[in-house]
């Protein structure tokens, strides 16, 4: 089963990746934006067939490795 | 005296860390990060480098590796641990010390010496040193150090912070720091300041011909500290 994980920063966090991307969009022309936020998305293949049992799964992984929590979020957003 | 200096796939200064550390008077061993056991260490340093290429987030992969259960539980029994920039960052993931390092504030790797002000010099690392500011080495890319405030409030009042950047004068403002860390913090102790971990490299500042000698002062005052 496939499980889909986005991890954002908190919203207090300093994100000078998303505001040089936010400033190049403006120089593009894109002057519709508000902010930028870059974050990291992850598709995860587990042997596990129960939704629910596959998703408790990831987010024990989120918690452990892939998100740090002093500064991330983590969402599944997605259980296939 | 006996130290251990742990090497990770990707680690660059380890060498450098055994070179410092020999040349002091440490008996040094270099352990590898897929060994279960520590030899018998007065102190342990978890070296600066690229531990699995900075893959996911700096020093998150190397906090997992099997060696990081030895390093923890010695640490946690009193043992002291010292991380040098990457080795910092593999402290505060494997959650020995508190706070996160995150990319530098105007995203450039920088590497120059710095101006370090010694905070706190009730502990192992920094008892006795006749110094209040130290020249130090740093090249990093991911050392603005982050804590929320709630942490930041625990660790002031714990007087956990170790170093900060600073002047050759010892003022510390937002014009002198380099990365952005928050209050200019360069290096910080857990609680028990057993565990030091520290953005700059003294290893780097051991030679008067190349560099200068403040790295020396700081390893023969710990191996003093030590004895």
């Amino acid at each position: 089963m496939k499980v889909s994980v986005i991890i954002t920063l908190k919203k207090d966090v300093l994100d000078p990746q998303g505001k040089v991307i936010h400033e190049t969009l403006d120089g593009m022309g894109f002057n519709s934006v508000n902010e930028v936020r870059q974050g990291k998305y992850f598709e995860i293949d587990v042997k596990e067939n129960d939704p629910k049992k596959a998703k408790d799964l990831v987010e024990n992984m989120c918690k452990k490795l892939l998100a740090n929590l002093v500064i991330e979020n983590y969402k599944i957003i997605e259980t296939q | 005296m006996k130290s251990s200096v742990i090497t990770f796939p990707g680690s660059n200064c380890d060498r450098d860390m055994d070179v410092a550390l020999t040349k002091f008077g440490f008996k040094n061993k270099m352990v590898w990060h897929d060994d279960q056991e520590l030899p018998k260490s007065d102190l342990i340093v978890l070296p600066g480098g690229f531990s699995y290429g900075d893959y996911l987030r700096c020093g998150s992969m190397a906090s997992k590796s099997k060696i990081m259960n030895s390093v923890i539980n010695f640490a946690k029994s009193g043992g002291l641990v010292m991380g040098i920039c990457n080795g910092f960052q593999i402290l505060v993931e494997a959650g020995l010390v508190p706070g996160v390092l995150l990319r530098n504030k105007y995203l450039q790797f920088i590497c120059k010496n710095v101006h370090v002000k010694v905070d706190n010099k009730e502990n192992t690392f920094f008892k006795n040193l006749d110094k209040q500011v130290l020249e130090f080495h740093i090249a990093h890319n991911e050392g603005n150090y982050f804590c929320t405030n709630d942490q930041l409030k625990e660790i002031e009042d714990n007087n956990q912070i170790a170093i900060y950047y600073c002047d050759q004068n010892g003022n510390t403002n937002d014009q002198i720091n380099p990365n952005g860390s928050i209050k200019n913090i360069a290096g910080i102790f857990n609680k028990e300041k057993n565990v030091l971990g520290m953005m700059p490299h003294p290893e780097r500042m051991i030679d008067e011909s190349l560099s200068g000698e403040d790295g020396s002062i700081f390893f023969k005052n710990l191996l003093n500290n030590i004895k």
